[in-house]
């Protein structure tokens, strides 16, 4: 218990900007408690199977956790997916913003009304502007009428260098929180190609005050907050 | 890195091109190219680091290292190993998944009974 206190205290703060991770930082994993999870969990603690969708990284983890339980998972990671080169163009201002139709031409391609859950996790804070209504407007219609989608958002006392997590469910309401590896290193993405983004690691993008999660998320049925010590608000929404 | 040599191991190679169904009753090891189907009901498909396979899979075992985009069916065991990059769903009895491991897809994990009932 002690340790989960320690660890609590220690998400969310800036790192020293340094491009490249320790190996040991990297590998290590903090230990978090999430209301918002264990508000969800009463959904699955339920013996009708789910329809889950994880956006964070591929997590062996959570697959384990939602498969051991009957329900489906998908997962899908859009933060990998955004750093695809053809998405690159250009607004009407010669602007450099990413395409959200060819964006979600590729990804999040699923019928109306499919999910029971969607962990969203922190998306929207480093998702890039371009697509962050577009993709929350997709989340809506692939959630079912009263599924549920749980968002992390930083505060602005996080700082701009907070770093990215992958999220791993470990318990009913404790989360596992790996940091994403920076590192020079290149990766393929789905289609194969190399992202050089994301070998810069991932910056939080922006960070959003409660009006703006409430401008987000507004066609949504309900929305509630949990705040927490860690400069992070955890968000539950149902449609 | 090679694949393991079997007496009931057929291998494609790195610069092999396939595109069509593929069938059989041994152990696959793809490290080249495959478009198409592949179907090995009572044996395993290895595709390799370099292995970059573009089909809909039926086999009882499964291990991934390279590329492989397509609908898993899987009645044993899928294997994704850190390098995989997997666009596809997977419907199996058992799965392990390196960390670093891609996936993007859909995970049915299927009991005995289930698969006996054709679910």
């Amino acid at each position: 218990m002690a340790s989960v206190t320690q660890n609590f205290m220690k998400l969310f703060r800036g790192s020293s900007g340094s491009t490249e991770a320790a190996p040991a930082q990297a590998a290590q994993k903090l230990t978090r408690r999430s209301s918002g999870l264990g508000e969800l969990s009463r959904a699955w603690d339920s013996e009708t199977p789910l329809c889950v969708l994880d956006l964070g990284s591929t997590s062996p983890t959570n697959i384990r956790f939602f498969t051991e339980r009957s329900h489906k998972i998908y997962s899908e990671d859009l933060l990998v997916a955004s750093t695809e080169p053809h998405l690159v163009t250009k607004d009407e201002q010669g602007n450099t913003i990413l395409d959200s139709r060819r964006f979600l031409a590729d990804n999040l391609v699923y019928p109306a009304a499919h999910f029971d859950v969607v962990l969203c996790w922190n998306l929207p804070d480093y998702l890039d502007e371009s697509l962050v209504r577009p993709v929350m407007g997709r989340l809506w219609s692939v959630l079912k009428p009263g599924g549920m989608l749980l968002a992390f958002f930083h505060t602005k006392d996080a700082g701009p260098d907070s770093p990215c997590y992958r999220f791993h469910v470990v318990g009913k309401d404790i989360l596992e929180m790996q940091r994403i590896v920076l590192k020079r290193e290149a990766r393929r993405g789905p289609t194969g190609a190399v992202h050089t983004a994301i070998s810069d690691g991932f910056r939080l993008q922006r960070v959003f005050n409660n009006r703006h999660i409430e401008t987000l998320f507004r066609d949504f049925a309900s929305i509630k907050f949990f705040l927490a010590r860690d400069n992070v608000r955890e968000v539950l929404v149902v449609r | 890195m090679s694949a393991p040599l079997s007496a009931d191991l057929a291998q494609i190679g790195k610069s092999v091109v396939i595109k069509g169904e593929l069938s059989g009753s041994e152990d696959l090891y793809v490290d080249g190219q495959v478009e198409g189907s592949i179907s090995l009901k009572g044996n395993s498909l290895t595709v390799g680091p370099n292995g970059s396979v573009k089909a809909s899979v039926e086999a009882k075992g499964l291990v991934v290292q390279g590329k492989l985009e397509g609908n898993v069916q899987a009645s044993d065991r899928v294997d994704l190993r850190k390098s995989a990059v997997v666009t596809g769903d997977i419907s199996t009895q058992r799965i392990s998944i390196e960390e670093g491991a891609y996936l993007k897809g859909k995970i049915d994990i299927q009991g005995k009974s289930e698969k006996a009932a054709g679910k």
